[in-house]
């Protein structure tokens, strides 16, 4: 553990550096730390803390407020399912317990094989052709639950290939 | 004028890379495109333009002929081979998936595109298209004003904020040029801020998106105006992280824009200055709200501010700031450039100029639909939206986002404006209209307005942070049937309880949705359908 997050650390400097002169610094910061790292590691919050002048438990009020910042590692991509309104008249509910069953985790959680974290989102502004899904940074409409299988398979074939 | 014509000629097609366009297939699309044009020896030039906003039409492809564009969605890679094999390249019309003209599709050709009006057209980040078509026309305007000059003519326009509270914005935009920034507490003097609201954080809307995926410029420009007016030189755009594709195309723009002398220093050359950024939120829809947007801005954690004082005079570091919505600010050039009488000649009453209405959930013709205030709800959802997606009969339409109210049939030819929706104790917030067919379980959305509350609030009332956890429980009995008639009261008192006590509308508003399903859909709570007046306490 703590070994992993020595090699950390030194990113995390290099990011606070970079960005700390800006007006109300913190936000870019954790952007650029989840970014780079996949999370935040609790370890840099007193870095960071320091380095902004201001206590530790600002910087973890500010994390733990948000629903976009975590403080342990994801799985290699990300998937996220929109559980608001117009996605819903499509049948959202029905996308979401089958994502959820397919994968085998709830939202927040990891798959075993560590490829994929499942999360919920409030709307991707794709809602004339929804349900909606994204994954890493690409938005994918009409997502019926075969549609969703085959983007998960396609998500582990990458996988297999890139090892 | 060559003979050589077929050989050399080059055929322009446009690809959309709105966000939409994407994820229905628009980039594999292009790609392959591209091969097969290749492959058959023809020469094309691909335009990646943003979207028209037909998204159910949605990746559309159009093709430039000499009778003009001519459109062919929803293409699917399967339908390449049969395009090109009846010459959808010179325009040929047979296709099944042809549309015709662009411009003569009814859903586009009927509306009154004033603020959309270059969307779909143009590739986004070209500065050279933007210009073609009119813009920074209103900027350099702007820059032979002075601010005094430039707010009256907001003012003439009647813009109201399209975020939702539906605020004069020429009102707004006098305060900040009245308020002396010397008197605020930093220190900092003559510092001003422009801080565009871009959260759109309501289910159902998308037109912020479309104005920075289709028309970035002309929020850039939107912007620059405003800072001219208030004499503020550096502004933000708070934008939601749920909008990576916006994201990438707002930063290529600036960046352009800069280069280009339209941003930064010593702006066209006139000797003002006025920088942009973008800042990304982070997953928290109450960071929409501007006194919360402005503390995220700050760097912590997005808890509402009080009122007063207002945000035009204490606003981001303490400074006045306008915080305005990305289509109150993306209507500024317009205004400026045809003058604001223009704009206030659309629309009826005291909503002036054109809203831009956005079609989702359950509906056939999803899109984007702009047009004067007063059009019906029903003109939208039938004449535009063709009825819903499943084919089955429409039951409820959320209009406004998720803290206005579910309407039922009886009042779907309500005039869409201000007041006439605020008559029926309806709201249109950011004109997001989301249609949902007899499948829906009203129960079930009226749980779900408390639970996103719960996920989404603040934390600083009680009402609004304790009252929804409450509200999911109660409504959680209502569906089992226990003890109905006693939670039925419950349930109303305690949304009667988060109007009254909360500080800001997320706890203020959410039981508006909770309310109206009751109300019109009581049948879905397992209580009689003839809900006669006189059952409710007064
Ligand atoms: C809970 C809540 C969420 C809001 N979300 C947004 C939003 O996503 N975008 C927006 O422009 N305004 C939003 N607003 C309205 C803003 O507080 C503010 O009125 C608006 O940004 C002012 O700009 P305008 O005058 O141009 O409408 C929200 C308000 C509340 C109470
Ligand atoms: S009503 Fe809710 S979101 Fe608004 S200030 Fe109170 S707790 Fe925060
Ligand atoms: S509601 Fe799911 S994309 Fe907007």
């Amino acid at each position: 553990m703590t070994a992993v997050n020595e090699q950390l650390l030194p990113v995390v400097a290099e990011i606070v550096t970079g960005l700390k002169h800006k007006p109300g610094a913190l936000l870019p910061i954790l952007h650029e730390v989840q970014n780079r790292l996949g999370y935040i590691p609790p370890d840099a919050v007193p870095l960071i803390a320091e380095s902004l002048n201001q206590s530790r438990a600002d910087i973890h009020g500010v994390i733990s407020f948000y629903h976009q910042f975590r403080t342990t590692a994801p799985g290699k991509h990300t998937v996220e399912v929109c559980r608001a309104e117009a996605c819903q008249a499509m049948g959202a509910r029905q996308l979401e317990a089958h994502a959820k069953t397919t994968l085998g985790v709830d939202y927040h959680g990891t798959t075993s094989d560590k490829n994929v974290t499942l999360e919920e989102v409030y709307c991707l502004g794709n809602c004339a052709c929804s349900p909606s899904v994204r994954i890493n940074d690409e938005i994918v409409g009409r997502v019926t639950p075969e549609k969703f299988d085959q983007l998960i398979d396609e998500l582990r074939s990458q996988t297999l290939e890139v090892l | 004028m060559t003979d050589s014509v077929t050989k050399s000629s080059v055929t322009t097609i446009y690809i959309p890379r709105d966000t939409t366009a994407l994820a229905m297939g628009a980039d594999l699309l292009a790609t392959e495109i591209a091969a097969e044009a290749a492959t058959r020896g023809e020469t094309v030039e691909i335009i990646r333009n943003g979207s028209r906003g037909l998204f159910w039409l949605e990746p559309l492809v159009e093709v430039e002929t000499a009778s003009g564009r001519i459109a062919y969605g929803p293409v699917e890679s399967k339908d390449i081979d049969s395009l090109f094999d009846q010459a959808f390249l010179t325009g040929e019309t047979s296709h099944p998936l042809c549309q015709g003209l662009t411009e003569e599709i009814p859903y586009l050709k009927k509306q009154q595109r004033l603020t959309f009006a270059r969307a779909g057209i143009t590739d986004p980040v070209s500065l050279e298209h933007y210009q073609q078509l009119d813009g920074f026309n209103g900027l350099k305007k702007a820059l032979q004003m002075d601010g005094q000059g430039i707010v009256d003519e907001v003012k003439t326009s009647g813009l109201r904020g399209r975020g939702g509270a539906a605020f004069p914005t020429g009102i707004k935009w006098q305060t900040v040029l009245d308020a002396k920034s010397t008197e605020a507490r930093n220190g900092n003097q003559d510092q001003k801020y422009i801080v565009c609201n871009a959260d759109e954080g309501d289910s159902g809307t998308f037109a912020d998106r479309m104005v920075m995926e289709a028309d970035p410029y002309m929020l850039i420009e939107g912007m620059t105006i405003a800072g001219l007016a208030a004499g503020a030189d550096q502004g933000y755009i708070y934008l939601r992280s749920e909008y990576p594709v916006a994201h990438q195309i707002l930063n290529e723009a600036i960046a352009k824009a800069e280069a280009a002398g339209f941003l930064g220093d010593n702006l066209l050359n006139s000797g003002k200055t006025f920088h942009l950024e973008v800042r990304l939120g982070a997953k928290a829809y109450i960071c929409g709200e501007e006194t919360s947007l402005l503390e995220s801005l700050e760097g912590k954690r997005g808890m509402v501010r009080s009122k007063p004082p207002l945000p035009a005079l204490v606003g981001l570091f303490g400074q006045p700031t306008i915080v305005n919505n990305v289509l109150s600010l993306a209507a500024i050039p317009y205004i400026l450039s045809q003058g604001g009488q223009a704009y206030a000649n659309y629309g009826m009453g005291r909503s002036l100029g054109t809203l831009p209405f956005q079609l989702a959930g359950n509906i056939k013709r999803g899109g984007l639909i702009e047009l004067a205030f007063g059009v019906t709800l029903r003109e939208l959802l039938e004449e535009y939206g063709g009825g819903t997606f499943s084919g089955q009969p429409m039951r409820a339409v959320q209009v406004g986002g998720p803290l206005c109210a579910y309407l039922p049939e009886s009042q779907w030819d309500t005039p869409m404006e201000y007041e006439s929706f605020q008559a029926i104790g309806a709201g249109l917030g950011h004109g997001g209209i989301v249609v949902f067919d007899n499948s829906v379980d009203m129960s079930e959305q009226a749980r779900f307005s408390m639970e996103f509350c719960v996920a989404e609030s603040c934390g600083k009332c009680t009402p609004c942070r304790i009252g929804s956890t409450r509200g999911v429980e109660v409504i959680d009995r209502i569906r089992n049937d226990d003890n109905r008639a006693a939670n039925m009261e419950l349930l109303e008192d305690l949304c009667e309880t988060m109007i009254d006590g909360s500080l800001c509308a997320m706890g203020g508003m959410t039981p508006f949705p909770v309310q109206s399903a009751v109300k019109y859909f009581p049948e879905d709570f397992n209580q009689p359908k003839p809900a006669a007046k006189g059952s409710a306490r007064s």
